[in-house]
């Protein structure tokens, strides 16, 4: 699903340049849930904003989906996310003015899907991510957990080959963020690939496989036993 | 552009982030009223001068017979010079090409009387000429004509305002003899005019009727001509030139003699007056313009804060898949759509300001009938438009620009 080789990636700033990520080489199949883990910047944000074509690397090669992502003008980036992707950012990126189904619906009406059939989609994942009877209030009006399913249907929504989350439970408690884990298990259990960024050890180990970043290499990567959240959640 | 589900979209942030649509709303609303009221205003002036000085027929000579001051072939200074109807024949015949129209006016003040109303009036003795030169405008009846002259007629034209001093409100004078100056006349017309209440007290009769009455003589008053209008300002400068060494030298004036007859031309003073409204004209639409300039600037800078405020909704939108073009459409067709719907209502109120206006300005401020055309504020309000869209378009552009991570990016 995901073909990384020798990917690198340095930020300038000013005269000197910051290099970030130093040759990464990683390979993800369809249905894997790949933690990414490492201290505070250690490029876990950069490597999962290159996936997600929100920002480009200076060289090495990525395939996604067979479809090789480099020389991308914005336009064709915006189909591709649009087609490939789904985000979960930690400070969830709702739009405030927008209701949680209109929210939903944002990526089905970047994909043309006609008005009814968008608010039935977004029904149903709000049913999925278990707020349904929340439809229509405004993100101020939801919980932290709440707030966060809304961005899994969002994500879910546009019914992407990837999902990608960036400390998707760091603004969250940690009975919330279980909660949370349990609906990635759940999705990542109906097949779909999902990369979480986290720097927390017990959220990672609730993933497959774990791929450990340090000074922007890859230190260590295992398939690990997953842990169920469902077992800490009552 | 015009799907519907764009249009959606854009209702939706209308309606959702209304400080927003209110400020920019606001500022185009306020600028197309300012312009339209200020741009009003300078055409009240300009109607004010117009109505002034533009009354009368302005390509006018008016001659008066004087008193010569230089002795001149075997006459003595001193001697009252005279005009008489062979004047009229004479510059008829001689200066065809130069000449529109002309008539004798003599005037005399006489008192009025309709049974118990009376009233001193300036009766003026005229050929039928004179009245597109007073630019009198007929509301009964008819002016005086060729046959009263021919015949001696006994017949008169009288202003608005002297049927309302003798006849009252509601009795028409038409038809009605009246006594003037103890003669009876029957009134054949009524007239009004638009240079205020003085020329609305006028009695107009044939100069032939006059000239009957002062014992069969052949003297007038002064003459008035106008000129054709093609011969322009050169031509009408040649014709007073000409006309004046011609009335002097047949009526015996010594050549540098500048009282023996006068001769006015009102084509410097409406030379002098066509540049004054020009000036007037040139004040009105800089004020517009400068007026429209305040607007543009107020709406760019809306424009810069309404895209910045919205830069991590829009960095949202491109990670869910919204390509640069429709984030820059999005941001326009909003601005287009506030703009319009303002623009509209500011010209609406500045319509109605203007209206409510009316006349109640004239007195103490000049302005008469303040109104602007609907081209010019359509057009005003268009550039508005284009400027609040170039204004929006590049801080737009910018924002579709930028890397989602960016606009993204917790603070
Ligand atoms: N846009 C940027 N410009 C310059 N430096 C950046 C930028 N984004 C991240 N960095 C730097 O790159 C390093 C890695 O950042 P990041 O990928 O966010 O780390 P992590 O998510 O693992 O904490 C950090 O030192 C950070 O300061
Ligand atoms: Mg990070």
């Amino acid at each position: 699903m995901i073909e990384i080789k020798d990917l690198h990636k340095s930020y300038r700033m000013g005269s000197n340049s910051l290099h970030v990520l130093k040759g990464l080489n990683l390979s993800i199949k369809e249905g894997e849930l790949v933690a990414i883990m490492g201290s505070s910047g250690s490029g876990k944000s950069t490597f999962l904003n290159i996936l997600g074509m929100l920002d480009e690397a200076d060289s090495g090669q990525y395939v996604l989906d067979s479809v090789p992502i480099k020389d991308l003008n914005e336009t064709k980036a915006a189909k591709y996310r649009n087609k490939f992707l789904g985000f979960i950012f930690q400070s969830f990126n709702l739009i405030n003015y927008k209701t949680a189904i209109e929210n939903v619906s944002l990526p089905l009406y970047y994909q043309k899907v006609n008005r009814k059939e968008r608010q039935e989609k977004a029904l149903q994942y709000l049913e999925k991510v278990g707020l349904k009877q929340w439809a229509d209030h405004l993100p101020s009006e939801l919980s932290g957990g709440q707030k966060q399913r809304v961005a899994i249907a969002r994500a879910l929504a546009a019914e992407p080959k990837v999902l990608l989350a960036d400390e998707l439970t760091g603004a969250l408690d940690s009975k919330t963020s279980y909660e949370i884990m349990e609906l990635i298990q759940e999705i990542n259990d109906e097949g779909k690939t999902i990369l979480v960024v986290t720097h927390e050890p017990d959220i990672a180990n609730m993933c497959k496989r774990i791929v450990h970043l340090k000074d922007g290499v890859i230190v260590e990567d295992t398939f690990v036993e997953q842990v169920r959240a469902s077992e800490y959640v009552q | 552009m015009f799907s519907r589900d764009r249009w959606q979209e854009i209702f939706q942030t209308i309606r959702k982030n209304k400080l927003r649509t209110f400020l920019s709303g606001f500022t185009v609303a306020l600028g197309i009223l300012i312009f339209t009221v200020l741009f009003g205003m300078g055409n009240g002036l300009k109607n004010t001068f117009n109505e002034f000085f533009m009354d009368d027929a302005t390509n006018t000579f008016y001659l008066y017979p004087g008193r010569t001051s230089v002795p001149y072939k075997g006459f003595k200074k001193g001697r009252q010079v005279e005009f008489r109807n062979d004047d009229l024949e004479d510059i008829k015949k001689d200066f065809a090409l130069y000449l529109d129209k002309i008539t004798p006016r003599t005037s005399k003040s006489e008192l009025a009387r309709y049974k118990g109303e009376s009233n001193t009036y300036n009766v003026r003795a005229v050929a039928p000429a004179y009245q597109e030169m007073e630019k009198n405008i007929l509301m009964k009846g008819r002016y005086i004509n060729e046959k009263d002259i021919a015949e001696r007629a006994k017949n008169i034209v009288i202003g608005r305002l002297v049927e309302i001093d003798l006849f009252g409100k509601s009795e028409s004078a038409l038809g009605k003899y009246l006594n003037v100056g103890g003669v009876m006349y029957r009134i054949v017309g009524v007239f009004q005019d638009d240079g205020g209440d003085n020329e609305e007290r006028y009695i107009y009769m044939p100069y032939t009727t006059r000239q009957l009455l002062d014992k069969g003589t052949d003297k007038i008053d002064q003459i008035v001509l106008t000129y054709k209008t093609n011969i322009g300002y050169a031509g009408a400068m040649a014709f007073d030139t000409s006309l004046y060494k011609y009335l002097k030298d047949k009526h015996k004036v010594a050549p540098e003699d500048q009282n023996g007859i006068y001769l006015s031309n009102t084509a410097d003073i409406v030379r002098r007056n066509m540049m004054f409204a020009n000036v007037l004209q040139i004040v009105v639409v800089f004020v517009g313009i400068g007026t429209l300039i305040a607007g543009v600037i107020g709406i760019s800078n809306i424009m810069v804060f309404v895209v910045k405020e919205r830069t991590k909704e829009l960095g949202i939108r491109k990670a869910l898949g919204a390509t640069p073009a429709s984030v820059i459409g999005l941001v326009l067709q909003e601005s287009i759509f506030i703009t319009t719907i303002a623009g509209y209502i500011g010209l609406v109120l500045g319509m109605g300001i203007l209206s409510l206006m009316g006349n109640n300005f004239k007195e103490d401020y000049f302005i008469t009938n303040p109104e602007v055309g609907l081209d010019v504020v359509i057009t005003a309000t268009v550039i508005l438009i284009f400027f609040g869209v170039v204004a929006g378009y590049i801080p737009a552009k910018r924002a579709a620009r930028v890397k989602p991570i960016v606009a993204l990016r917790d603070e």
